[in-house]
């Protein structure tokens, strides 16, 4: 780790200030973190349980610093366990919280498909044909039995963003932590390597990161400990993780992308909150679906596009449309009106893609640390309940006076975290999903044998980078669409700069969307409608084409098909161009990328950077 | 030589302009459906007095800026720690609804009584700054109330732009129709400005005028005290959207002339 690894602009009187503890991100880990911190910061009799090094004479001093303008954009609606959750607020009322709800019921469903589109094997296929007997008229087959490793009963049914919101006043309300939204980190700070604090984003400059009259470079937070709990897609995480590598047999080879709507569900729809239905099968029998309901005929309703699903047209808009109207999930929706929209990227190796969990002055915590359980799909619960582990460690390593060393953070958080259900149940799930290596039936067979048999038995596949194993389109569609063909298809839709994806999958057979202005609206729209992105002036872009001869070549250009917001497109010589008003920050294009730069790091040749803006909805 | 002002300005929240409001009626009286839910933002309007004030003091050594704001105080702690990063300030918070169903009047007397109350004030350097619509659905009314409660007599609406000269007094542009600004002269404090947009850019996020607000914010939050506003009394009777016909394109660069006519042709078709 250098000094380079932060990006230097032309500086003019770069401020610094001096912290105890710097957050980078606020979601829930960082909120576990804080909530568990600032209720021990203060002993009983109200004297802090150390003096801060930074400000002398006061207590700690804990900032957390969050990229979105607000503490509750957050992008999930999410069905937990919230074991970790209910721990730190023992007593919790669902109803204090906005679109909580106890899980009531839990359904999962197999989605036949009743347009004939979906691409499926020959496996497949027959099995469908053996199922289309019990289909009903809603063309799914409901599994009888949830098996225990999916339930989530005595969970919770919640929107991130308010509940976000709702911790995140609890946590300022202490008047311990300080949580500062509309605020990018750029990057850690090392220093004989070591973590010394973080730099903040660069103020009053181009897209391309040329200062303006208004330069404001940005300020230095140094601290003795850096918490770093930014995501699957950070960049704080990502710098780390590139100079420091990955620990031996660790990767992070396997992801998706979620999106979702929040909706008004029709006054005709009878289902009560708390209820969750999750859906495999359809569109594309990679593609899993979910619909949970919160108090006050709310739903959010999505589905995950995952790395392991070959088609370098991986759209997932047009595909959650699509879901939403299959027959088995559009009878409780038909009517209803979009609220909000997102998407966001998943971290899916799981504690297979776990980092160095600590290092001199740093910590790590979160999804970015490989606390996701990729078997139980449960993200929440988990990276909670690490930054709690790590809020336990910090008390004591403050209380007993010692530093936040590599040492010291081992033999407390990283000992804790390996104590943890976290870590046991982490093991369980970390290879539970090599199976869709090779296809999704043996994915759900190996998925089905890790959970029954606490991961002893599993179906073997070996992940790889998404760029390694993604098909060019030609491959994907042969025999369905010629390589002739998708050349004039492509030609059309680049002469007409519209998406490539559309085109291929009205070829192969997709329906039109029946749009009704409400509830089926055309991307754009759901841009505007839903997502109401803002891109503040002043910041550089922070998606960027570092090679773009490289560019120029490609001819599958994933990351444009893909970008949840279509704020990449294709450019005028070849280049894809970045619209930061468009960006939801879901960071898909970061390793959807199918070209890998020719240095020899194995990485792409898209760069994801920190930025500021993205989705203004506290919904989802 | 330059003037040392003492800058209240009132603002407080609203739902995030990109969100849309339904209003309903609740056994309270009118309210937003889902507003505790609702993202919130400063009002754009006290935004700009905001950032104005805060110009205004930087300029003139030995001035000092507050906000008064009446609202949730859980929804203002949230917002704030937005706000507070963009200048520097001294909160004060009135805890009560802010979702625009409220009376000027009683508005009014609260956010008086509250500048009444501020410790080391001194009413002589008084410059009150507001958005000259906020918290009147657009009427306009609260800010001049409060200060003709304040016994304010100079007072300046849809102002873009104050110039301070030396002997202290200063030049005003008020909007009027056609574009066009009135060039007043006020011999000095205290005077009312209800701002419109002014000419200020939007400061960039400062962490460490965040750290400095930050001593006084939780104080201000934990103080606050319940406002006597109600919205019992009125009741809301309907609300007419505009007929919508969403036929949306993304076109970047195009001229204005182009833009104005195919708005026009728009139109006319209809």
């Amino acid at each position: 780790m250098t000094q380079d690894s932060v990006s230097e602009s032309p500086v003019v009187d770069r401020q610094s200030m001096a912290v105890d503890i710097v957050c980078v991100g606020f979601g829930p880990a960082t909120a576990g973190f804080l909530t568990a911190l600032s209720k021990k910061l203060v002993n009983p009799d109200g004297t802090p349980i150390a003096e801060s090094a930074a400000m002398p004479g006061m207590p700690p001093q804990v900032i957390a610093y969050e990229r979105a303008d607000d503490v509750g954009f957050g992008v999930s609606g999410v069905v937990t366990p919230a074991r970790s959750i209910k721990a730190a607020f023992p007593g919790l009322d669902p109803a204090q919280i906005p679109m909580a709800a106890p899980v009531k019921t839990e359904k999962v469903a197999y989605l036949l498909d009743p347009v004939g589109a979906s691409r499926r094997s020959l496996a497949l296929r027959t099995a469908d044909g053996v199922l289309k007997l019990f289909k009903g008229k809603h063309h799914a087959i409901e599994l009888p039995w949830i098996p225990p490793f999916l339930a989530k009963h005595d969970g919770l049914v919640l929107s991130m963003g308010q509940f976000m919101q709702w911790v995140g006043g609890q946590v300022m309300g202490s008047g311990t932590v300080q949580v500062w939204p509309s605020m990018p980190v750029a990057g850690a700070l090392v220093e004989d390597n070591k973590v010394v604090g973080i730099r903040l984003v660069d103020q009053g400059v181009e897209k391309n990161g040329a200062a303006t009259g208004a330069f404001m470079p940005g300020m230095d937070i140094r601290a003795a400990l850096t918490v770093i709990g930014d995501g699957p897609v950070g960049a704080v995480g990502q710098q780390l993780d590139r100079e420091l590598g990955l620990p031996k047999d660790h990767h992070v080879h396997d992801w998706a992308v979620g999106m979702k709507f929040v909706i008004d569900l029709p006054e005709s729809c009878t289902l009560e909150p708390g209820t969750v239905l999750h859906t495999f099968g359809y569109p594309e029998p990679e593609i899993f679906g979910f619909l949970y309901v919160h108090p006050g005929r709310i739903a959010s309703l999505g589905i995950f596009v995952p790395s392991w699903f070959d088609s370098p047209v991986r759209t997932a808009y047009r595909y959650l449309q699509h879901w939403m109207l299959h027959p088995w999930i559009w009878r409780h929706i038909e009517g209803g009106t979009l609220r909000s929209w997102g998407a966001k990227t998943l971290q899916e190796s799981g504690r297979r893609g776990e980092p160095h969990l600590v290092g001199d002055g740093f910590a790590r915590i979160g999804e970015g640390s490989g606390s996701t359980n990729v078997l139980t799909g449960s993200g929440v619960d988990e990276a909670w309940a690490t930054g709690t582990l790590l809020a336990e460690a910090v008390t004591e390593l403050l209380k007993q006076g010692k530093p936040f060393t590599r040492e010291n953070l081992e033999s407390t958080y990283v000992a804790r975290r390996r104590a943890s259900w976290v870590d046991a149940e982490g093991r369980v799930a970390e290879r539970a999903r090599d199976g869709f290596q090779r296809g999704v039936v043996t994915g759900l067979i190996g998925m089905g044998l890790a959970g029954l048999t606490g991961g002893r038995l599993r179906a073997p596949g070996k992940p790889m980078p998404p760029h390694k194993r993604l098909p060019t389109i030609e491959a994907f569609y042969r025999g369905r669409i010629s390589a002739e063909e998708i050349a004039k298809i492509r030609a059309e839709c680049l002469a007409k700069g519209t998406p490539l994806h559309l085109a291929l999958m009205d070829r192969a057979g997709w329906p039109a969307i029946p749009l009704d202005g409400k509830l089926l609206v055309s991307h754009q729209d759901a841009l505007l409608m839903g997502g109401k992105v803002q891109a503040p002036g002043g910041y550089a872009d922070h998606v960027v084409f570092p090679f773009p001869a490289i560019c120029a070549t490609c001819d599958q250009r994933t990351c444009v098909e893909v970008c949840s917001g279509q704020a990449i497109a294709h450019g005028p010589d070849g280049v894809p161009v970045f619209d930061r008003e468009k960006c939801i920050h879901c960071g898909a294009c970061l390793w959807n990328c199918a070209r890998e730069r020719p240095d020899g790091s194995g990485r792409t040749v898209l760069e994801f950077r920190a930025g500021s803006g993205g989705l203004h909805s506290a919904e989802n | 030589m330059p003037s040392v002002f003492h800058i209240v300005v009132c603002g407080s929240i609203v739902p995030d302009p990109l969100q849309t409001l339904e209003p309903i009626t609740t056994p309270t009286g009118p309210a937003l459906k889902n507003e505790l839910m609702l993202p919130a933002v400063l009002d754009p309007w006290a935004w700009h007095a905001l950032f104005e004030a805060a110009n205004l003091a930087k300029n003139n050594p030995g001035s000092k800026v507050w906000l008064v704001a009446l609202g949730p105080k859980a929804k203002l702690q949230q917002v704030m720690m937005s706000v507070a990063q963009k200048a520097p300030f001294e909160l004060v918070v009135i805890d009560g609804p802010a979702s625009g169903f409220t009376e000027s009047a009683e508005v009014a007397s609260e956010l008086a009584a509250a500048i009444t109350s501020i410790a080391g004030l001194d009413k002589t350097k008084l410059l009150l700054f507001g958005g000259w619509e906020s918290a009147s659905r657009g009427a306009g009314t609260t800010l001049p109330m409060v200060g003709e409660r304040l016994g304010i007599t100079d007072q300046f609406q849809g102002v873009d732009q104050i110039s301070v000269q030396p002997d202290g007094s200063f030049e005003v542009l008020e909007r009027i129709e056609g574009g066009k600004h009135q060039v007043s002269t006020c011999a000095g404090a205290p005077a009312l400005l209800g701002w419109a947009t002014g000419n200020l850019p939007e400061p960039p996020n400062n962490p460490q005028v965040g750290m400095a607000n930050m001593r006084t914010l939780m104080p201000a939050l934990q103080k606050a005290k319940p406002a006597k506003v109600t919205n019992t009394g009125l009741a809301y009777a309907s609300v007419a959207l505009p007929k919508q016909r969403r036929e949306t394109r993304i076109v970047k660069d195009m001229p204005a002339d182009e833009i104005a006519q195919e708005i026009v042709a728009w139109i006319r078709a209809d």
